[in-house]
């Protein structure tokens, strides 16, 4: 084992681990009442595809996310301390609280936005890869969707235009096996995927593993090859240990199913490795974990005090800024004065 | 045909006023692409994009699979990223494909994320009645955009406005919704390019001091040809021709009707929920002291349209009733 693998199974280790308990940190806001809303989808359990996804990516690079999107976008590097105020609709939030969990982008990281349409995202990156294509840049773009996409019409369409025009474009299918509450059985009659990626021109990779060195390996020469405008296919498939959102409890599946999923997990499997492999001891993994835990309890309470905005922030990013909006308070009282 | 290159035209078709609005705006900015389905070797269905693909290349003139979801949010990623496309729809009614990306994504990311991003791309699209297309080829769907936060509509009446308003559309940073009527394609009128327009200020075709007439797009050679038999009747008609319905020109509309004190409201749009029940109540809420009869909208009637010519033809406003209910009003 050379030191070069060790720091990737090292770094792999520490990105997962913070996805995780940022996601238990934004659960927390949430029983504390401290989020604005419950339309939060925890990416516990789903961890391996965003840290290894990301860590392949390079500067200039953009992508889109889903509604379960908190994981990537802190791997790719997006502040805690932003996302969790942006989740908690404050003004100190990376869209100033006007986003939410669902909506969160950061243009400086190449975050193209978090979507809550289903599919909604994909298009954006073809037709940013079209952008790079014609300015000649050596990026690629990449849209990350969860199996649910999977049935969704738009995706087939960006899929044929991105091979179609031979476009740096990465499709990232995280399958976590749940639309919701529907199981992936009772969703597809052909579970493969690569087969209806393949079918349109594209590369694919198939990630069914818990082992994260392995899968970035995988998925490093596959985003790289993409650069070379050959649009890619990528499914990591692993499982939503947790319900759709906040307030599900999951009736659709039993405990049995989700006690043996739960084992299948990619951060317990890479602090092994490190172990075996003798990367880390035990009192050095635990400091990586003293180290998140203190990490996102800062940025939960950085989230906590972060301030409200001004009630005139409703009317503001609509248009250029030579339009101006007028509230229907005014616009009552102008009628009303004029009688 | 070649493109011209002079600044005045005595006459031009609103066909070619919008090519070289393109053409024009393509030389200038090199990050201007247009993608949409027959837009290239085809030259766009109605001709507006013909010759652009000689000129610029296929790297700028796209042709893309008929896949109207995926044109839209195409664009978007490309406007995202430093380019300004212009989509072409088809037909309007292929909106009942792209809603998602025009009305939840393009319209709603500059809000959503704060203000970061905005998204500088125009949809240019076509609609309305007149070549018997039936159902799904002849609405006017105005509304539908008019109603979303985040989209500037624009629906010009005339080559000169078009060729403004399409250049002025690429220019703003808001995504914009660029509506053209099918029957205008072939209407002739002078075009300045030095004689700019003002995006977002209705146009006062024609003064008058009886009756506000209000229309957009096709409706208001409608409305100019009412006007011009109205005042063999000594009636006076003032032909407001809105332009953009979004920004949309409140004091023109407002302060014309204060000073002729009755309105007639024209759209190819539908009766209920349409374009003009929102001028009728701006009116209304705004002119009710002066006004002495009830605003009128005259609009296409709430039904599917009809394919058989002669259903076609009255089921839109004609000359003949704009004049009846004028003269009705006024008395």
């Amino acid at each position: 084992m050379n030191s070069k693998s060790n720091t990737n199974l090292q770094e792999l280790y520490t990105t997962m681990k913070r996805i995780r308990v940022f996601e238990e940190r934004v659960a927390e806001l949430f029983v504390r009442g401290e989020t604005a809303g419950s339309m939060l989808h925890l990416s516990i359990g789903e961890e391996l595809g965003p840290a290894c996804v990301t860590k392949a990516m390079i500067d200039g690079d953009t992508f889109t996310t889903h509604h379960r999107g908190h994981g990537i976008f802190l791997a790719r590097g997006g502040d805690p301390d932003k996302m969790m105020a942006e989740i908690a609709g404050k003004k100190d939030g990376y869209c100033k609280g006007k986003g939410g969990s669902m909506h969160i982008a950061d243009m400086s990281l190449g975050h193209l936005g978090a979507n809550a349409i289903v599919g909604g995202g994909i298009p954006t990156v073809v037709g940013a890869a079209l952008s790079y294509k014609y300015l000649n840049k050596k990026n690629v773009s990449i849209a990350f969707f969860g199996d649910g996409a999977m049935q969704q019409g738009i995706l087939y369409e960006s899929m044929n235009m991105a091979a179609l025009w031979k476009l740096p474009v990465v499709f990232c299918c995280i399958n976590n096996q749940y639309g919701m509450g529907t199981k992936i059985d009772d969703a597809v009659a052909v579970k493969d995927f690569s087969l209806r990626a393949k079918s349109f021109g594209l590369e694919c990779l198939h990630v069914n593993h818990l082992d994260a060195e392995k899968a970035y390996t995988d998925i490093r020469e596959i985003v790289d090859n993409t650069r070379n405008n050959k649009p890619s296919f990528i499914e990591v498939e692993c499982y939503r240990f947790y319900g759709h959102a906040r307030k599900d409890k999951s009736p659709y599946r039993n405990e049995d199913e989700e006690i043996e999923n739960r084992k299948l997990d990619p951060i317990a499997f890479a602090k092994e490795n490190i172990l075996t492999q003798n990367i880390l001891n035990e009192e050095e993994i635990k400091s990586i974990e003293m180290t998140v835990d203190k990490e996102m309890d800062v940025s939960m309470n950085y989230a906590i005090n972060s301030p409200l905005n001004e009630e005139a922030e409703i009317f503001t990013d609509v248009y250029d800024k030579s339009y101006t909006i007028e509230s229907v308070d005014s616009r009552i009282n102008n009628i009303l004065k004029n009688k | 045909m070649k493109i011209p290159e002079q600044d005045f035209f005595e006459k031009i078709t609103f066909r070619d006023a919008l090519r070289l609005a393109m053409y024009d705006e393509m030389k200038d900015d090199k990050n201007v692409i247009i993608l949409g389905e027959d837009v290239a070797k085809y030259g766009g269905a109605y001709g507006a994009t013909k010759n652009l693909l000689e000129q610029f290349g296929s790297d700028r003139v796209i042709d893309t699979p008929i896949s109207e979801p995926t044109i839209v949010g195409t664009a978007i990623g490309a406007a995202m990223t430093g380019l300004k496309p212009i989509a072409e729809l088809m037909y309007v009614d292929f909106f009942g494909m792209s809603m998602d990306q025009i009305g939840n994504q393009s319209a709603k990311i500059r809000y959503m994320f704060g203000g970061q991003i905005s998204v500088p791309m125009v949809i240019r699209t076509q609609g309305g009645t007149g070549r018997s297309g039936g159902a799904q080829h002849s609405q006017s769907l105005e509304s539908w955009i008019m109603y979303i936060p985040g989209l500037y509509l624009v629906m010009p009446s005339n080559p000169n406005d078009a060729y403004h308003l399409l250049r002025d559309s690429l220019k703003t940073n808001t995504p914009t919704v660029f509506i053209e009527h099918k029957l205008l394609y072939n209407f002739e009128g002078p075009l300045d390019k030095k004689n700019k327009v003002q995006f977002g200020k209705a146009n006062i075709l024609k003064e008058g001091n009886s009756i506000s007439i209000i229309a957009y797009s096709r409706m208001t050679n409608f409305a100019v040809e009412a006007a011009r038999k109205l005042k063999e009747d000594n009636i006076s008609a003032e032909i407001i021709d809105l332009r953009t319905l979004n920004p949309l020109d409140k004091n023109t509309i407002i302060n014309s009707v204060k000073k002729t004190r009755h309105a007639l409201v024209l759209s190819e749009g539908h009766y209920t929920t349409g374009v003009a029940s929102e001028i009728t109540s701006i009116i209304f809420e705004n002119c009710f002291k002066v006004l002495k009869k009830p605003v009128i909208r005259y609009t296409a009637e709430d039904t599917p349209v009809p394919v058989a010519p002669n259903l076609e033809k009255n089921y839109v406003p004609t000359v003949d009733r704009i004049i009846d209910y004028a003269k009705k009003i006024i008395t």
